[in-house]
């Protein structure tokens, strides 16, 4: 399990629930490594701000990330973590590698309007 | 009335939160500002297995630990903000977050930490995470059996060219020199390795492919000969450059944008300080930002107590 403050989705049951549940949802697939931990780090913060999306984690490794791993919208991609936006259980935008706050603020400001 | 923190500390690193821990412990109102994740690099270390009292630990649960220590003694975090203004002159400071909210101090700690340097060349934004990476550890796999570049020539780019043969068919080491700033035990290791070759007294010019990356563009300096190389991935390994930019027109810099101290770690504007690896030194360790963090921390403290001091004794008159 990732040693983070965000909810774990620990299997594809759980993660087709949750985005299916959730109108709006941030799931950022890594691990505990140099470019994974600053996505973690700006999801806590983000949070309570964006009280209209869900944010989870999902740990690069676990055998059901297949759900993210193997998502079209994830071909090609070669650097962790693989963070995936969903809209009504739709990806609308995936990115690969570290992400700056304001990289993640436009895309949620972008496919999350409220 | 609006409040007036004793000290502000700009950076979470371990240096700011040291700084923190003994500001607030020493019962300073203590604001810290972090613009990234709270635990600066020191998050991004696997392992911490040199931290004196502690036998191992990753850098997040070591940080995290730090954050909960300043916290329990009263010191205010505020972490991935954006810091837009400064006026570090005169007896109060004030310090501008996100373009509109003020905070104001009678002190400041610098310790805004680094960055690791990249490239700047036409394709690195468009190809990082399709083939251009900065951790070997976390995407080293995606490379299995492929043709890899690492750049640099320090410590971290040799010793991560010989970890990425683990996967790659075949490492090539790109560096602006012909000789390396890395230890010789690693620069040994690295010539050792059958699956490392070296390219030396070159630089990086273009990324280029479609979906992800396919070549890239080299010049040999010398001459100033460029050659296209195909290639799947490139690790960059050049070092780090201290996040002072913002600060160069209120503090004394040095040529390398480090900040100037004294062994208080004052800087050269009063009631001013700054600690880690912001500021002038050979080593870069946990352990030293720690105690700058901890040096600054209590020069901060002496200054307001005087500072304090002087206003009571002005006020009795």
């Amino acid at each position: 399990m990732l040693q983070t403050n965000l909810k774990h989705i620990e299997s594809a049951d759980e993660h087709k629930k949750f985005i299916e549940e959730n109108e709006n949802v941030m799931i950022c697939c890594g691990r505990m490594g140099p470019m994974c931990v600053p996505v973690y780090g700006i999801m806590e913060e983000l949070e309570d701000e964006y009280t209209h999306v869900k944010f989870a984690d999902m740990e690069f490794d676990n055998p059901d990330a297949h759900v993210i791993r193997n998502a079209p919208e994830c071909a090609g991609f070669m650097g962790l973590p693989f963070t995936v936006y969903y809209k009504n259980g739709k990806i609308v935008k995936a990115t690969s590698s570290i992400q700056s706050m304001e990289e993640v603020r436009a895309i949620l400001d972008e496919h999350f309007k409220q | 009335m609006e409040e007036i923190f004793d000290t502000i500390i700009l950076g979470g690193g371990p240096a700011g939160l040291s700084a923190g821990i003994y500001a607030s412990r020493g019962r300073m109102s203590t604001l810290i500002l972090n613009e990234g994740t709270v635990g600066g690099q020191m998050v991004l270390t696997h392992e911490i297995a040199n931290y004196p009292g502690v036998e191992a630990i990753n850098g997040f649960a070591l940080a995290n630990i730090m954050k909960k220590q300043a916290r329990t003694f009263g010191c205010t975090i505020k972490g991935n903000l954006r810091i837009t203004g400064y006026d570090l002159q005169g007896d109060v400071k004030t310090i501008e977050v996100n373009g509109k909210d003020i905070y104001k101090g009678r002190s400041v700690i610098l310790a805004p930490g680094g960055t690791p340097r990249t490239l700047d060349i036409p394709g690195e934004d468009k190809f990082k995470g399709r083939g251009i990476s900065y951790c070997a550890t976390c995407d080293g796999d995606f490379f299995t059996d492929k043709k890899v570049i690492v750049v640099g020539g320090g410590n971290s780019a040799l010793e991560e060219a010989v970890s990425l043969t683990k996967y790659a068919s075949e490492v090539t080491i790109v560096h602006q020199f012909d000789h390396f700033q890395a230890f010789e035990h690693a620069v040994n290791e690295a010539k050792a390795n059958p699956k490392i070759r070296f390219i030396m007294e070159s630089e990086l010019r273009e990324f280029s492919g479609d979906e992800k990356l396919r070549a890239v563009k080299i010049e040999y300096l010398p001459t100033g000969e460029i050659t296209e190389m195909e290639v799947d991935g490139v690790f960059i390994f050049v070092g780090y450059k201290p996040n002072t930019e913002p600060l160069k027109d209120h503090i004394a810099l040095n040529e390398w944008g480090e900040i100037v101290v004294d062994p208080q770690m004052r800087t050269n504007v009063e009631g001013v300080y700054a600690a880690g690896d912001c500021v002038v030194k050979r080593y870069r360790q946990v352990t030293i930002a720690v105690a700058d963090g901890t040096i600054a921390a209590l020069s901060a403290m002496e200054y307001v107590n005087s500072t304090k001091q002087l206003e009571q004794e002005a006020g009795q008159v």
